[in-house]
């Protein structure tokens, strides 16, 4: 690295390199069977340059070839735009624990175990369901170097472990599922077991949905699945920046409602989508986004925070080898006072909805969500009777979210990272075919 | 190292590895990925990444390493046979295929020759004409070529290098109105030519008036209409509605699934022919062999109405006992093939989109895409474009919709299948985590009665 460094050093004034190398194995169950055992290795280097003001960048796995990478950063510099912003010099990062030596010493076998011991504790209540399960372990390695001194390495070890059940009847499918990550190799088949036999429960029964306005209760993976990425976008300083972001000028106001609270936080322990810096080599930060319903700021990497005349938040992140962009590193909204049972209890009639599926494929920069009810549930008289089908919730998430009902006293990782309790709105659009 | 000298050593060690069935894969890539946001490029990238994998099959057990670190060819081979024989408690089966040894060269020039200020200055053309509309906010683009070459080699004795380029352009614009945003989006794509892409002045301004006329079309009650999709919506419509369900690896082990997707169920009307195939020449999903190794054909899926086919890897199709059609492919070497679609359309029929619209009262003309789900029974799609029907006539505008369906009831829905056959190249198909996968859908305008549609 530290001669790729100094090689791109003298093409320009100044440079970045950034080494991932991973490694991961993982055990997948095909039809309530292992089908197959994978293992993947993969190294990636990329490296950023600054050459007469512009910036360049180039990646590639071969590392034996740093005249080619340099090449291509340097030829692609010249069109690329201008930097405003300096690489970090060398700082001193939080301490963020997000490596366990357990991970790697957690054997193919136990593994294997793992995910038996799943689908037999979901077939025990559901002897027909036809299961996909999957666990994983890796690790993923970083290191980064720049030309002004900035250097960074950690460690990071994660472990999932997740099913999806099918249950087919005459015509009717069904769908169940939970996945859960950690960077510990702890996580408990009986906790995913236990959430998905709750979803085969609710959906035991059929219920009719109306086309009318309806309350309706977001489940955590329901607001995972709905109104997270609208908040992703709006939350981006990039957006901001291009003034593409409904909340953009609404910095100190009033927004959402009271009882709403978000931050992105990467500092959590243990969490796969915790770093102790991010892709630019800055400090990983806690930072609020909405508290108590007010818009407190927005996510920036280096060159977004210089155009904009704010400084990075520590959220620069490469997606799929890029360039780093603002984005979240965990998104974590505050758990509220009230119960998921209480919020059921208060509603007469209306929907709970734990995946809605498409609501991501829309006019998300507006805030626009809307999908069909792959899983939820119609409550009736405060009591859930049965899984609602061939139905369409629609809505905005800054209108949803302006006023909501409550907000659950239970938060629950949705994915690697989302945290989110339930949240009950008090009316949305619903379309059904009954 | 050539990636062809690789793949020669691991043919050797493939051959002498203790399974039922080996496989290998090495692949070269090239790619630049240009985009902008707002008035200026905001990042040109260039990238290149070489690697492998190994697959092995063992008892009707899989094991697959990928890796790009060549340094330990044996080694790996020898993972991937003790990762099966791990798991491997059945039996091994397998489609027979005779083995083949070709080269196919890529059909189109190598687009990374193209010098990057020609990609840029086209791309500052269709920025230009974006910011030159009254009222738009913003802009993104984003551009990607590549160039791939792929050597597989099996047991069974198979060499086959493939060589593919492939381009895809985004082009969304965005305008906004006190606290309101609304966007309109295009998606191109090709087998490489840049032709495709870059004379597309006229859509961009068409592109960006309707993301600007948005702002004051009002949005729909939700409910069921009588709606007729463009055919480039239609396309990701038979993509979500039928193709996945058509992938065999949802269906060989389940036997309750075998059941419902019985060959010669009816799922829709006599004038219904749904088809999938590779075999098509310089379309985004089209191949000369499959990543088994398996020559491209091409699978009616529905013939008149009735299921006649399915997409299968050649384990799906030895374990339900029919032919392979080459569907098993892999997003990159990073991951083993699994049963994907290729070009999937609706065949053409024989109604004037003038006929369709003529007996409506009112209904809701959905065109363009901003994507598609699928759960097998029920499925989304979402327009980009949306228009009131009424009267017979293509009337005022309005938000953009989701559709939904079920597989049931939806395909038998259709009413009317225009005789405008259009393929789209701009798409990318995902499942599990092997996306974006180039395919391309197609379809004439089609009409469907009592479609459940997303509002206010």
């Amino acid at each position: 690295m530290e001669e790729i460094l100094a090689q791109a050093r003298k093409e320009a004034e100044e440079a970045e390199v950034f080494l991932v190398s991973s490694e991961e194995t993982e055990a997948k169950f095909e039809a309530n069977r292992l089908k197959h055992l994978q293992t993947k290795q993969r190294t990636n280097i990329a490296l950023r340059i600054i050459k007469d003001g512009r910036i360049g960048y180039a990646t590639a796995t071969d590392l034996s070839d740093p005249e080619s990478l340099i090449a291509s950063a340097v030829e692609t510099a010249r069109f690329g735009m201008v930097a405003k912003f300096r690489f970090p010099s060398a700082s001193s990062y939080p301490q963020v624990s997000i490596y366990d030596s357990s991970v790697k010493a957690f054997t193919t076998e136990k593994m294997i175990a793992l995910g038996e011991e799943l689908i037999s504790l979901v077939l025990g209540h559901t002897a027909d369901l036809v299961c996909d399960a999957g666990v994983t372990k890796g690790v993923v390695s970083i290191n980064l170097l720049n030309s002004r001194g900035g250097r960074a390495h950690y460690e990071k070890t994660f472990f999932s472990l997740g099913l999806e059940g099918n249950l087919v009847r005459g015509k009717d499918m069904l769908f169940v599922g939970e996945s859960q990550s950690s960077c510990h190799p702890d996580i408990r088949a009986k906790n995913i077991a236990k959430i998905v036999i709750e979803q085969l429960e609710l959906a035991k029964n059929r219920a009719s949905a109306p086309t009318k306005s309806l309350p309706v209760i977001f489940t955590p993976n329901g607001v995972g699945g709905a109104l997270v990425m609208p908040l992703m976008v709006a939350f981006n300083g990039k957006v901001v920046l291009e003034g593409a972001s409904p909340i953009g000028n609404r910095l100190g106001q009033q927004v959402f409602d009271k009882k709403l609270s978000l931050w992105d936080d990467p500092t959590v322990f243990f969490r796969p989508s915790s770093r102790p810096c991010d892709d630019e080599g800055v400090p990983s930060q806690r930072t609020p986004l909405i508290e108590n319903g007010v818009v407190m700021n927005f996510l920036y990497d280096l060159q977004t925070a210089a155009l904009a005349g704010k400084e990075s938040t520590g959220s620069g992140s490469r997606a799929r080898g890029g360039q780093p962009a603002p984005s979240p590193s965990a998104f974590v909204i505050a758990p509220g006072d009230v119960s998921f049972e209480e919020m059921v209890a208060d509603v007469k009639e209306g929907l709970v909805v734990e995946q809605l599926m498409g609501a991501e494929q829309g006019n998300i920069l507006g805030g626009d969500f809307s999908g069909n009810v792959l899983l939820g549930y119609k409550i009736e008289n405060g009591k859930t009777v049965g899984r609602v089908k061939d139905t369409v919730v629609s809505g905005n998430v800054y209108q949803v979210l302006k006023e909501v009902a409550a907000v659950g006293k239970e938060a629950k990782w949705v994915g690697s990272f989302i945290q989110t309790p339930h949240i009950y709105c008090p009316s949305l659009s619903v379309a059904s075919k009954g | 190292m050539m990636i062809e000298d690789i793949a020669q050593e691991l043919a050797h060690l493939i051959k002498s590895a203790r399974a039922d069935y080996a496989e290998a894969r090495v692949e070269e890539s090239q790619s630049t990925q240009i985009s902008y946001r707002g008035r200026e490029l905001e990042s040109v990238n260039r990238s290149s990444a070489i690697g492998g994998n190994v697959r092995a099959f063992v008892n009707g057990g899989w094991g697959f390493v990928s890796f790009n670190d060549f340094s330990r060819l044996a080694a790996r081979v020898e993972a991937a046979v003790s990762q099966a024989r791990f798991v491997g408690k059945g039996k091994s089966r397998l489609a027979e295929v005779a083995p083949v040894v070709d080269t196919v060269p890529a059909a189109d020039n190598n687009p990374l020759a193209i010098p990057l200020v020609t990609k840029k200055q086209t791309l500052d053309e269709y920025n230009d004409i974006i910011w030159r509309t009254p009222q738009i906010q913003t802009s993104t683009i984003s551009y990607g070529d590549g160039y791939k070459k792929t050597v597989f080699v099996s047991s069974g004795g198979s060499f086959i290098v493939q060589e593919r380029a492939d381009i895809t352009l985004r082009v969304s614009a965005i305008a906004a109105k006190e606290g309101d945003v609304q966007q309109a989006g295009l998606s191109l794509g090709s087998r490489g030519d840049f032709k495709a892409i870059n004379n597309i002045h006229k859509q961009i301004a068409e592109m960006a008036q309707n993301a600007v006329m948005l702002l004051s079309a009002p949005k729909v009650k939700g409910g069921e209409y009588t709606v007729i999709l463009d055919p480039v919506l239609a396309g990701v419509f038979v993509h979500e509605a039928f193709g996945h369900l058509s992938e065999s690896d949802f269906i060989y082990e389940n036997e309750r699934l075998q059941k419902l997707m019985v060959l010669g169920t009816q799922f829709g009307g006599d004038h219904l022919n749904i088809v999938d195939t590779a075999a098509l020449p310089g379309m985004r999903g089209s191949y000369k062999y499959d990543d088994e190794g398996v020559p491209a054909t091409k699978t009616y899926l529905i013939r008149e109405g009735k299921l006649v086919g399915r997409l299968h890897s050649r384990e799906t199709a030895a374990a339900m006992g029919e032919n392979p059609t080459a569907n098993a492919r892999a997003l990159s070497y990073r991951y083993p093939p699994i049963v994907r679609m290729s070009n999937t359309y609706i065949e053409p029929g024989t109604v004037t989109f003038a006929d369709m619209l003529a007996d409506i009262k009112e209904g809701i003309y959905a065109k363009n895409w901003y994507g598609g789900m699928t759960s097998m029974e029920m499925f989304t799609f979402s327009a980009g474009e949306a228009y009131m029907i009424r009267n017979g006539k293509v009337a005022e505008a309005i938000r953009p919709v989701m559709l939904t369906g079920n597989v049931f009831t939806t395909l038998k829905n259709i009413d009317a299948i225009g005789n405008d056959l259009d393929m789209n190249q701009g798409g990318g198909c995902g499942k599990g985590e092997q996306m974006p996968l180039p395919v391309s859908n197609g379809s004439p305008h089609i009409r469907i009665r009592r479609c459940l549609v997303g509002g206010k």
